[in-house]
């Protein structure tokens, strides 16, 4: 294990660190440095402080965990690996993410897990603890987003405008969501236990990394969001 | 090649405030380096600072900051002013020698109240005379620049980054109970001083970041009302309809926010608040020339106070922060965090949300 | 028929002399128009299904076959054309919104055609370029602002990543899935060949085509299809694709029926999937955010490719080139509102963008106005049709040129301009394998090196009459260029001399 004080360091020079030996890391006094791990693959980096933005992007296989807030774009294009938030996300969080895990402790700000996409075995997955601003999977077409609402204060487990454009994956919201409107493309309905089922497994890990009881977590009903159709905009053209 | 205002130059940017609500005086030092982090969202083309309650031995003149090209035009600038203003104070803006900052123009600051006699003479009001005062020499006066003009208030600007910009006007030498920060991120400019913000109007300044779509749609409506948009910058224009908005409309802050970022229709009819509801039709209804779209964040100060909104998509970031008396705004956290690391209660505003700060009253 | 039926735009004329019902037509007309009358033992032919893509006049062995244009019109008018009405009738008959395909066809200024050459006569001597030493080789990339030397006083030769080309053009963004496997093999054959680049466009790199990598842009667009580390690490150069001209400011939409097999894999997304194109990144939604999107390919391959931004020639274009050029970009290709498309809406690409040829006059003035023209190369597309086309854009002081249309017709394409259809005769912008395979890579790429051999030779001759024996005493020598027929203000926007001054 190697601990880097990056205070005095800009990003390049911090991915350079991580880019050489070992494959363990603490970062201390991050404030702000974009990109950290961008690409990386069979690195643990832990962060202390806050990173900046495209924090783990296109990232391939690793693991970071961030003992504090994040910024915007986080996990951006992310292919494989998990990416760990000890608090909250800004926006766009897992923009086009096609692997991997995003497990935040807290809030996520607008447009998380815009256009996820699902490959194969590459299923990403992103669990937000507390609530998840406007636009929550935007364009999604693949992959798992889960919104757990904890500790919202009577706070709309997401904003405005959820699942536009959705045509792939599978958003569960905790709660029976009745004061959400979903656009028309997609169908919102209890979970049944089968779906929970599938789901079971990342909260599992999500409790357990984040101290938090499953049972308890699946005593509420929850609401999950699938599209009803693979092409929602085939009808809008016509050949000329 | 043509200088903003002959030609519009969008751009991107970074923004940064902190306000005390028990109006707690901070030294400019600290949002200086609140800029540090966020280095790579300008690109040396711009940077500035808005302090208020910087001025308290001068609190009831105006600050004019402004820039001179030559001595001469200054000479001619402080005779046009003398026919209208007391001048009770002049001097050189002190300024630091550091290798990040070149070609500074000749700034100078003069402290000012406009004479009895000729507000009498034009039936004028005060600060509608001292705007129009400046908005001439703006537009008319070759080579001088008001880039400032409010009272126990200044902005300090330069081109360059913004950390730097805080070290050559020796920011840490004054003391503010509200600070503003921008870093600009032009996507071209010819390196003039008057291009970078933060706008101000009197008292009032806005950092900006973002280029909005709607611009042309809301200057030539705002531009009914006798404002001249002479930049052509989205800072401008916003600061304008903040002050129809409040002042000749008289509209609250909250309102003024609701009819630049309107929600969405399908938001508003779904509001189960009928009477908000109504609100809302009604602001839409009546102002949609002024809803402005495409990204922005904004930090609009005032005398007293500050917005912090963001547009109705939240296509740019704003994060806040909390600590005892201080409420901290940036583009990004590390920001906030560079200023008070402890910061607590940190939170991102959604879309159209007003986050509005006042110092308590009578504390500055 | 009814109130929905529009007669044909294009008439089948069988000569039945020369036919021989050999049903060759039938066999090559996926669109279905050619039948077989058994009972009558005559070919037949559905004129509402003719695209007038050649395919059948082309193959037909008795040249018994011409399609020529419907002389059945509705009554002339000047305000209501023919197109404009049977428009409205299809989008009364759907609710949908008009699709089109290939560059704006709309009798536009084309300038290009508004600009003449120069060449040398008895004050400084022409070359001949068959015999005299002649160079198209162009370095794409961002060039230090400062010499810099080391320690011991020698020249520091430390260069930030350049493209080397052959000559100024390369084979522009096509994606895998728009066009098909045989048509991306013939491009990377030739581009390899030629010493060129081509480009993925943005659905991804297909495995058997990593090996041309060296030769190969590899497209990061607002769907991130199939971009991954490897993939980002596999070409020469990342292009970042913002906008492109056909549809300036308008996502991608690949129907699920196009996302079979090899196109969903290395698009890495699921089989009849859509694959949608956001209209914007969602990670870039002000200037300072194409910095990070820029800086975090940079980072994620450590430097050592030179990043593209691509964008559409639109009204602000000047000041959005400055921006980009002070973004870490190190390329930027700008695309005019006649480049091509596998898609577009037709009201926007009829109604969006502007020439190419005022953008990229404009923006290489803005670029040396701010004294910044050397921190980016400049590249052109939309449309460049010919050589005479690449000489004027590089005097105009493009770095390069992107061609993809005049690519597309060496490869077979006539330009029927319904590659939405999918059903491609020449086996370039269709994904059936029956039509793929008519497209034979080895001959594809034959034709396209002849093709740019041809215009090397061209450019070559261009250059020696002017007496100009390396391309890059071309480029921004504005001089070597007159209008002709064109207005004071667009003269002042070109900046160039009207013929005879």
């Amino acid at each position: 294990m190697q601990t880097i004080d990056v205070a005095d360091l800009d990003y390049k020079a911090i991915n350079e660190t991580l880019r050489e030996a070992g494959s363990d890391f603490i970062i201390e006094g991050c404030c702000g440095q974009k990109f950290i791990a961008a690409g990386m693959s069979d690195k643990n980096v832990t962060i202390n402080g806050i990173p900046g933005n495209a924090l783990g992007a296109y990232l391939n296989n690793a693991n970071i965990t961030v003992n504090a807030n994040a910024q915007d774009a986080v996990g951006d294009t992310m292919n494989e690996g998990k990416i760990l938030i000890h608090g909250n996300i800004g926006d766009a969080a897992g923009y086009a993410m096609r692997g991997g895990k995003i497990y935040v402790q807290g809030n996520a700000g607008y447009r998380a897990g815009i256009h996820m996409k699902a490959y194969e075995e590459k299923i990403p997955v992103m669990i937000i603890g507390g609530c998840a601003g406007s636009f929550l999977g935007e364009y999604q077409a693949g992959g798992v987003i889960i919104v757990l609402g904890l500790h919202k204060d009577n706070k709309r487990i997401v904003g405005n405008f959820p699942c536009t454009g959705m045509h792939g994956g599978k958003i569960f919201l905790r709660g029976n969501c009745e004061n959400i409107h979903f656009p028309k493309q997609v169908t919102a309905r209890c979970a049944s236990e089968g779906e929970l089922d599938e789901i079971r497994e990342y909260l599992s890990e999500y409790c357990s990394d984040f101290c938090y009881s499953v049972d308890e977590l699946l005593s509420e009903p929850f609401t999950v969001i699938t599209p009803d159709s693979k092409n929602p905009y085939k009808q809008m053209y016509v050949a000329n | 090649m043509k200088i903003e205002g002959q030609v519009r130059i969008p751009s991107g940017c970074a923004i940064s405030a902190v306000i005390s609500k028990d109006g707690n005086k901070m030294s400019g030092e600290t949002i200086t380096n609140s800029m540090k982090p966020m280095h790579d969202r300008s690109n040396g083309l711009g940077g500035g600072f808005a302090g208020y309650g910087i001025y308290p031995e001068y609190k009831d003149f105006y600050a004019f900051h402004m820039f001179f090209d030559s001595r001469d035009t200054r000479k001619k600038c402080e005779a046009f002013l003398k026919e209208r203003f007391e001048i009770v104070q002049s001097e050189i803006i002190p300024t630091r020698k550091i290798p990040a900052i070149t070609d500074e123009p000749i700034i100078w600051r003069y402290f000012v109240a406009p004479l009895n006699s000729v507000l009498v003479s034009l039936q004028s009001e005060e600060k509608e005379f001292v705007a129009k005062t400046i908005i001439k020499i703006n537009a008319e006066m070759s080579g001088a620049y008001v880039f400032s003009s409010g009272k126990n208030m200044g902005a300090f600007k330069a081109v360059g980054f913004p950390e730097d910009v805080g070290i050559f006007y020796k920011l840490e030498d004054y003391e503010g109970y509200t600070w503003t920060a921008h870093g600009r991120y032009p996507t071209n400019t010819p390196g003039w001083w008057g291009g970078a913000h933060p706008f101000t109007l009197l008292d009032y300044s806005v950092v900006h970041n973002g280029e909005i779509s709607s611009y042309d749609a809301n200057r030539r409506f705002i531009e009914m009302f006798g404002y001249k948009c002479t930049l052509q910058t989205d800072t401008e224009v916003i600061t304008y309809i903040m002050d129809y908005l409040l002042r000749v409309q008289g509209l609250t802050l909250n309102e003024s926010a609701s009819v630049i970022a309107a929600p969405f229709w399908s938001t508003i009819a779904a509001k189960t608040d009928l009477d908000d509801q109504k609100k809302h039709t009604y602001l839409r209804t009546i102002f949609p020339s002024l809803l402005i779209t495409g990204p922005f964040s904004i930090i609009f100060a005032f005398d007293g106070g500050l917005m912090a909104l963001n547009d109705r998509l939240k296509l740019r970031s704003m994060v806040v922060g909390e600590k005892n008396d201080k409420v901290y705004i940036a583009s990004e956290e590390a920001a906030i965090r560079t200023m008070e690391p402890n910061a607590e209660n940190i939170w991102s505003p959604a879309g159209g949300e007003p986050v509005i700060v006042k110092v308590k009253e009578g504390a500055f | 028929m009814s109130i929905e039926f529009i007669y044909p735009e294009f008439e089948v004329i069988r000569n039945e002399n020369k036919c021989i019902s050999c049903r060759i037509c039938e066999q090559q007309c996926a669109n279905e128009a050619h039948s077989y009358d058994e009972k009558h033992k005559i070919m037949m032919c559905d004129d509402s299904k003719c695209v007038n893509c050649q395919r059948c006049v082309s193959f037909c062995p008795k040249r018994a076959l011409k399609i020529v244009k419907s002389d059945c019109t509705l009554r002339e008018n000047a305000n209501w054309s023919n197109e404009t009405i049977k428009e409205i009738y299809k989008q009364a008959n759907s609710g949908g919104v008009l699709l089109s395909s290939m560059g704006n066809p709309k009798p536009f200024p084309v300038y290009w055609d508004k600009i003449l050459i120069n060449a040398s006569q008895v004050t400084n001597p022409s070359i001949d370029p068959l015999r005299e030493p002649m160079e198209t080789r162009v370095y794409l990339g961002k060039k230090p602002s400062k010499v810099q030397r080391t320690k011991d006083g020698a020249l520091d030769c430390k260069l930030p990543p350049q493209l080397e080309l052959s000559m100024p053009v390369m084979f522009s963004a096509m994606s895998y899935g728009s066009i098909s496997y045989n048509a991306h093999k013939s491009l990377a054959l030739a581009a390899t060949e030629l010493g060129i680049l081509y480009n993925t466009g943005e659905g991804g790199l297909h495995e058997d085509f990593y090996c041309y990598g060296e030769n190969t842009v590899v497209q990061v667009a607002s769907g991130r299809f199939g971009v991954h580390a490897d993939y980002l690490k596999a070409g020469a150069a990342i292009e970042i694709k913002i906008g492109q001209g056909a549809k300036p400011g308008i996502g991608g939409h690949l129907p699920g029926a196009k996302i079979v097999g090899d196109i969903s894999r290395t698009r890495m997304i699921p089989e009849g999937s859509d694959a949608i194109s956001p209209a914007p990144h969602h990670d870039i939604y002000s200037i300072e955010d194409l910095r990070q999107l820029v800086f975090s390919l940079k980072e994620a391959t450590e430097y050592k490719k030179p990043v593209i931004v691509k964008v559409a020639a639109v009204h602000n274009i000047a000041a959005i080139a400055s921006g980009i050029a002070r973004s870490g970009a190190d390329i930027i290709a700008i695309d005019g509102f006649r480049g091509g498309t596998g898609a577009a809406p037709t009201r926007i690409r009829d109604h969006v963008g502007i020439p190419i040829e005022l953008a990229l006059a404009a923006v290489d003035q803005r670029l040396r106005n701010e004294g910044i023209r050397n921190h980016v190369s400049l590249v052109v597309g939309g449309s460049i049709r010919s050589a005479a086309d690449v000489v004027k854009a590089i005097a105009l002081g493009a770095d390069a040129c992107y061609v993809a249309t005049a690519a597309l017709l060496a490869l077979g394409c006539h330009l029927c301009r319904t590659c939405q259809s999918g059903k491609c005769n020449w086996g370039i912008a269709t994904q059936r394998p029956e039509l793929v395979k008519r497209l034979n890579p080895a001959m594809g790429s034959e034709r396209l090196i002849n093709l740019m051999t041809a215009w090397k030779h061209e450019i070559k001759e261009f250059m020696g009459g002017m007496g100009i024996n390396s391309i890059e005493a071309l480029r921004g020598n504005r001089l070597m260029l007159r209008g002709i027929g064109l207005t004071e203000k667009e003269l002042e926007i070109l900046h160039i001399s009207h013929a005879g001054e």
